[in-house]
């Protein structure tokens, strides 16, 4: 069917794609921004003159970060964290889903236990006797205080519950009858042709553990325990300067061309550095999982 | 043939009924161990509302009850109306404009014809999501700045005196709606242009042979396609009534701006982990729980009733 275009219709289309450029333009270009502070001399910087191109190219800033003994105790927080916490969300989450994905005739339980997981979504016990429970089991100031109280994302098991009973049931049936028992059903069989449901929910929580920030500033008593993202938050948004106490910076040379605002642009990018890298694959999964989410018919 | 089905089927049965649930049990109990401890416990820790808590004792430790004194201090704070205050207009700010500017950029969207530009700002629309609250205030704080920030500067050259955005009471709630706004407008996109994708084309061709235009098309035929999913989401945002966003407000707010910008999560911060306020700042919390209870099960039970809508 040809459609013919009227000029209203030509002068909606110029407006609309120059609007949408602007949309586009104005989430990236902040970024842009902080980028060509971070890589440019600090008296330029200071006169105001960066914009969106780097003016007196330097990387004495990223330098500077990457020495510093916090920064890089904190990344590597960050790194354990990663790696404990993917591993026991996904593992839980997986074995969690698996029992509730049955019906009640398979798993007697099972509608008594959904509740028992569900509830805590919609109640809590805020953030001061959370606070406490924690500190009751010993876990303050380990890298387990950040992993353990979030082992068990709700939200993730019910997506990934979902994804299991969209499964063909005779896949479970056939190896029931070939002697199969629930573990191996489990992992020889939901597991490997789930694949897409499990590298979406690994995703988000990997995205999940680097961003979070909060409970590190909470529930860690020494800064040095502090992950990248708390660490980021003193020292980027807190009343810290960065410059002038520590032993590196006293080198006069460097101090000529970075100052606390490339300093701190430095830092804000590096933060977001991982994200940038791995969102173009990200986003590919990333939209079936929030429309398996929230649409459900 | 009827037969031989039967008979697999039989099997099948007979084979479920034999196999074990115990190892579906085993493989739950980890999860609702750990749920117990840090949902079900910091649940019964609420009784921290109720006593004059001393740390040191323990969470069920031998504490002092002091009844609802609690919360009869929380209302004699002259603060404490303001803070509530605060929270709810800043959050109904950010639900009305989270629904409604989603919808129309979900709509413009959709009239892009080149496949290519529509996917490329999508990508770009959907970026500042998936930032930290660190970050993205990191940049927000930088670019806000009254003498450095590149906003600041912009103003200027266009002759209007700067403004202080994080600084001044008056205009700390609008940023905080707007700056939200701009960091989850594009994800939020994603479902109402999913929604969109599933019209069925054919009342498209339709309205046009009935001599619809793109505007009549869009009043008639998209938007009541889309309904049923902004009914949905309109309905469970009213459960976010007391969450004015604790991750950006904490990140952006100072002492100067508390006047307007302080909520009940900063708030509860503040009072419980700074200054030690255990007693008062729990007790502030579980108004806000058992509120926010009220309000998450009206609104499931509301998206089920008119949506249609099952959590699991």
């Amino acid at each position: 069917m040809k459609i013919k275009r009227t000029l209203g219709e030509r002068i909606f289309n110029v407006f609309n794609y120059t609007y949408m450029l602007f949309l586009s333009l104005i989430c990236i270009l902040p970024l842009v921004h902080v980028l060509a502070i971070s890589l440019s001399n600090k008296a330029v910087v200071d006169a105001g003159r960066v914009t969106l191109i780097p003016i007196g190219f330097n990387l004495e800033s990223y330098k500077y970060i990457l020495t510093k003994p916090e920064f890089i105790r904190a990344f590597t927080i960050t790194l354990k964290r990663l790696a404990l916490g993917i591993s026991i969300n996904m593992l839980l989450t997986i074995m969690t889903a698996y029992p509730l994905s049955k019906e009640v005739k398979a798993f007697k339980h099972r509608t008594f236990i959904v509740w028992y997981f569900i509830i805590t979504m919609l109640f809590g016990g805020g953030l001061i006797p959370f606070y406490m429970t924690v500190k009751a089991t010993k876990l303050m100031d380990t890298v387990w205080a950040l992993v353990i109280p979030g082992a068990v994302p709700i939200y993730n098991v019910v997506l990934m519950l979902n994804f299991f009973r969209s499964l063909p049931k005779e896949l479970e049936e056939s190896a029931m009858i070939d002697g199969a028992g629930h573990w191996t059903i489990l992992w020889k069989i939901y597991v490997p042709v789930s694949t897409a449901g499990i590298a979406t929910i690994t995703l988000f929580t990997a995205v999940g553990h680097w961003n979070a920030w909060f409970d590190g500033l909470i529930l860690m008593n020494k800064p040095e325990n502090y992950p990248l993202q708390s660490y980021l938050q003193t020292v980027i948004l807190g009343l810290t300067t960065m410059l002038g106490t520590t032993s590196i910076a006293e080198d006069w040379k460097v101090l000529q061309v970075i100052s606390d605002r490339t300093v701190k642009s430095s830092q804000i990018f590096l933060g977001a550095l991982p994200i940038i890298l791995v969102y173009p694959f990200l986003q590919r999964y990333f939209i079936k999982g929030i429309v398996l989410g929230s649409v459900k018919q | 043939m009827e037969d031989s089905k039967s008979i697999i089927k039989n099997r099948i049965e007979k084979k479920k009924g034999r196999i074990s649930q115990a190892p579906l049990y085993i493989m739950v109990l980890p999860a609702i161990i750990i749920v117990f401890i840090y949902s079900y416990i910091p649940m019964a820790g609420i009784v921290i509302a109720f006593q004059d808590f001393i740390p040191a004792k323990g969470l069920f430790g031998k504490q002092t009850w002091v009844g609802f004194q609690n919360f009869v201090f929380l209302f004699q704070l002259p603060n404490s109306f303001r803070i509530f205050w605060n929270t709810i207009y800043i959050a109904v700010m950010k639900i009305i404009s989270g629904l409604t500017f989603p919808v129309i950029i979900a709509l413009l969207l959709n009239e892009l014809r080149h496949k290519w530009y529509k996917r490329t700002v999508q990508t770009l629309i959907y970026l500042p999501n998936f930032l930290s609250w660190v970050i993205f205030a990191g940049i927000l704080v930088d670019i806000l700045s009254p003498g450095t920030g590149i906003i600041n500067k912009m103003l200027e050259f266009a002759g209007i005196k700067p403004i202080y955005f994080l600084g001044n009471p008056k205009w700390f709630p609008y940023t905080m709606v707007i700056t939200d706004v701009w960091k989850n407008f594009g994800f939020s996109t994603i479902v109402y242009l999913a929604a969109i994708t599933n019209i069925d084309p054919t009342i498209y061709e339709a309205a046009y042979i009935d001599g619809a235009n793109k505007w009549k098309q869009t009043i008639h035929v998209t938007l009541p396609g889309m309904k049923a999913i902004i009914v949905l989401v309109a309905t469970l945002s009213l459960s976010n009534i007391l969450n004015a966003g604790f991750e950006q407000i904490f990140n952006m707010y100072s002492p100067q701006v508390y006047e307007t910008g302080d909520i009940i999560d900063t708030f509860v911060y503040r009072m419980g982990l700074i200054n030690a306020r255990y007693g008062l700042a729990t007790a502030v919390g579980t108004l806000k729980s058992v509120v926010s209870c009220i309000l998450i099960s009206v609104s499931y039970y509301l998206a089920y009733k008119f949506a249609d809508y099952r959590i699991f």
